[in-house]
């Protein structure tokens, strides 16, 4: 395993046109983007695509060598089951190089009257071990996997040795530090959530307010977080809050921090993992470009010399600056444990 | 209608396990949850002790599904898995699709935790074995509804009904973090909270409740208003999760409304006198408490 040079595919986030211009500029081997509805996970106002739009894009990435995979990432409920079926067909008739979903209804409904379109599972199918992935090759014939962000970097190996798929692990942009797919503590909230209608904390349960004790985040009237002078307000998501437990404030389940896994891409590397995905639909076409420029660079110099490795100051610099809370971790990726 | 007690969400040592399921026996309850749900780690019982547990409720003529878990990442975790599917003597409830497969297709209940949101993925689950399918926590009776109409024959859908709701899972462990310990040094702390750590926002919110790698609402759901219009319906399982004080009240309470019969002054008193919330039933923010609306 450990001659193993295998050449990883950069996935780039396209909120936009202009953000998928940057990510396909900047060296990406693929784009994710979405339609401009709840059948994606980054149902963000003022993002995302129709399907005029996605032929442009397409356009424009194939030209230059970069593939188009398409997210419907959510799951449809009953009545409105129409529209994420249209949404397949769609996807189908634009011949898009991928879709990305994680509903078991949807997968199926694709793999039945859509037998050529590629399947990925979806971070959102929560496919965290070998027979799950299994499950979803079986039943789906899938191609490709995206692992939750919850598993050790010896977990991933395991899933990379058993998998009969191509595994694409997260590498850089917000941590999501539950379970994709299984978490409902935005809709808790606020009645949305990622699984239900592609958002988690949506922009418009968000209030901010200064009061005497500082600045302060509301989601839908519940305190997140509270802010003095010196310090940098993030977005309220819920799990990067600070909360009282035990009667001590504090981030309670997650810092306000990005996953960037520039330190061990050469391990990612040896392990066999195929692509590397960034994160960040709702980006701006700036991010997006720097994001893409450093992460073609890291994974261009580890390639042609996994040995001597070494992620460039300037690189972690740059990320960080853009980073949430300005600063950077490895998340479960670094548990020594099994 | 049939009641459920669900799997025990928290750690509890192996006495408290024993005695929760001695007085379940007397429970005008149907089917019983057994097993670990959460975290590997808590190993107090093990699959023989479940089992054996199990035995002593079906003699008392409950139905006994043994559950699974949420999050399943290492190799000795689907090694687990494994046993519990190959049992041999007792249905499994799958809350990963790793069970789902090692299920094989003999019948099995299809958890909270599968994300099923449409009548696809419910004939889907059927066609695989599902006998059985608890909603997810975050639909409202109007999706419900929706699936109802497509659900295929002679597959049961269960309502989570009452108890604090699991709501997300971490690789981390929440609890551990509380007391400043790695995860993999955890000191099984999270046995020291038999009903899980209050999680309050800076102004004295009652907002979640740690409880190990999972996070559940502060608030029980509970739908004991809500039984006569899940009868209308046709749910045939209400859930209720257990919790280590007052679970016999809770019961008693579910099991007079499905009979159709008025509710005590204890148990009028046990509603009055504690939040909890029914907010995602009604297709709103899942904390909302609403009062009980002639339709929905």
């Amino acid at each position: 395993m450990s001659e193993l040079k295998n050449r990883m595919d950069l996935v780039c986030p396209a909120g936009s046109l202009p953000a998928l211009k940057a990510a396909v500029d900047a060296g990406a081997d693929a784009v994710y983007l979405g339609f401009r509805d709840a059948t994606n996970a980054r149902n963000f106002p003022g993002l995302n695509f129709d399907a005029d739009e996605i032929r442009v894009a397409m356009d424009y990435a194939h030209v230059k060598g970069c593939r188009v995979l398409l997210a419907l990432n959510t799951f449809p409920q009953t009545e409105q089951w129409s529209t994420w079926q249209r949404a397949v067909d769609q996807a189908a008739d634009l011949g898009v190089d991928a879709v990305i979903m994680a509903d078991l209804g949807l997968l199926r409904y694709a793999r039945r009257h859509h037998p050529e379109l590629r399947l990925h599972l979806s971070v959102q199918g929560s496919a965290t071990n070998r027979h799950s992935i299994a499950f979803y090759h079986e039943e789906f014939n899938i191609q490709q996997v995206v692992i939750p962000r919850v598993l050790s970097l010896s977990q991933i190996r395991r899933v990379v040795e058993n998998s009969p798929v191509d595994v694409e692990v997260f590498g850089f942009g917000s941590l999501c530090i539950m379970v994709e797919g299984r978490c409902a503590l935005s809709s808790y909230v606020t009645g949305e959530s990622p699984n239900t209608c592609g958002v988690c904390s949506p922009a418009k349960a968000v209030r901010w307010e200064e009061t005497p004790q500082g600045r302060q985040s509301r989601l839908n009237g519940v305190l997140i977080d509270r802010y003095q002078a010196h310090e940098a307000a993030g977005y309220p998501t819920l799990c990067k809050g600070r909360f009282s437990v035990n009667d001590n404030v504090f981030y309670a389940m997650e810092e306000p921090t990005s996953l960037n896994i520039l330190d061990i891409l050469p391990e990612l590397m040896k392990m066999g993992v195929a692509a590397v995905k960034v994160e960040g639909r709702q980006r701006s076409p700036a991010y997006v470009g720097q994001v893409t420029r450093v992460m073609r660079a890291a994974l261009d110099a580890c390639y042609q010399d996994p040995q001597h490795y070494q992620p460039a100051p300037d690189w972690l610099a740059s990320l960080d600056k853009l980073s949430e809370g300005q600063s950077h971790t490895l998340g479960a990726l670094h548990r020594p444990w099994q | 209608m049939k009641l459920s007690i669900g799997p025990i969400q928290y750690y509890w040592p192996m006495e408290l396990v024993q005695d929760f399921y001695h007085q379940a026996k007397d429970w005008p309850v149907d089917i019983v949850y057994l097993g670990e749900v959460v975290c590997s780690k808590r190993r107090d019982l093990r699959l023989i002790d479940w089992l054996t547990i199990a035995d002593t409720l079906v003699d008392a003529g409950k139905e006994v599904i043994i559950s699974s878990l949420a999050l399943i990442e290492a190799e000795s975790e689907l090694l687990a898995l494994e046993r519990i599917c190959n049992n041999g003597d007792f249905k499994v409830e799958a809350n990963d699709m790793a069970a789902v497969r090692l299920i094989n297709a003999r019948p099995f209940v299809a958890g909270p935790h599968l994300n099923i949101y449409n009548t696809s993925t419910l004939k889907l689950l059927q066609e695989n074995g599902a006998v059985r399918w608890v909603m997810p926590m975050e639909l409202s009776a109007h999706s419900l509804a929706e699936l109802q109409k497509g659900r295929p024959a002679g597959l049961e859908t269960e309502v989570f009904a009452y108890g604090r709701m699991p709501l997300s899972f971490s690789a981390r462990c929440f609890t551990a973090r509380a007391h400043n310990l790695p995860k993999d040094n955890c000191e099984l702390r999270c046995r020291d909270y038999p009903e899980g750590m209050p999680l309050d926002t800076q102004e004295g919110e009652e907002l979640f409740v740690i409880n190990g790698i999972q996070m559940q609402s502060a608030s029980p759901v509970n739908l004991l208003a809500e039984v006569g219009q899940m009868a209308q319906m046709q749910v045939d399982v209400l859930r209720l999760s257990p919790q280590a004080k007052g679970m016999a009240e809770v019961v008693e309470a579910f099991d007079a409304a499905r009979n159709g019969q008025k509710i005590s002054d204890s148990t009028v008193s046990w509603q009055t006198n504690s939040e909890w919330c029914n907010g995602y039933w009604y297709g709103d923010a899942g904390m909302v408490k609403l009062p009980k609306p002639s339709e929905f």
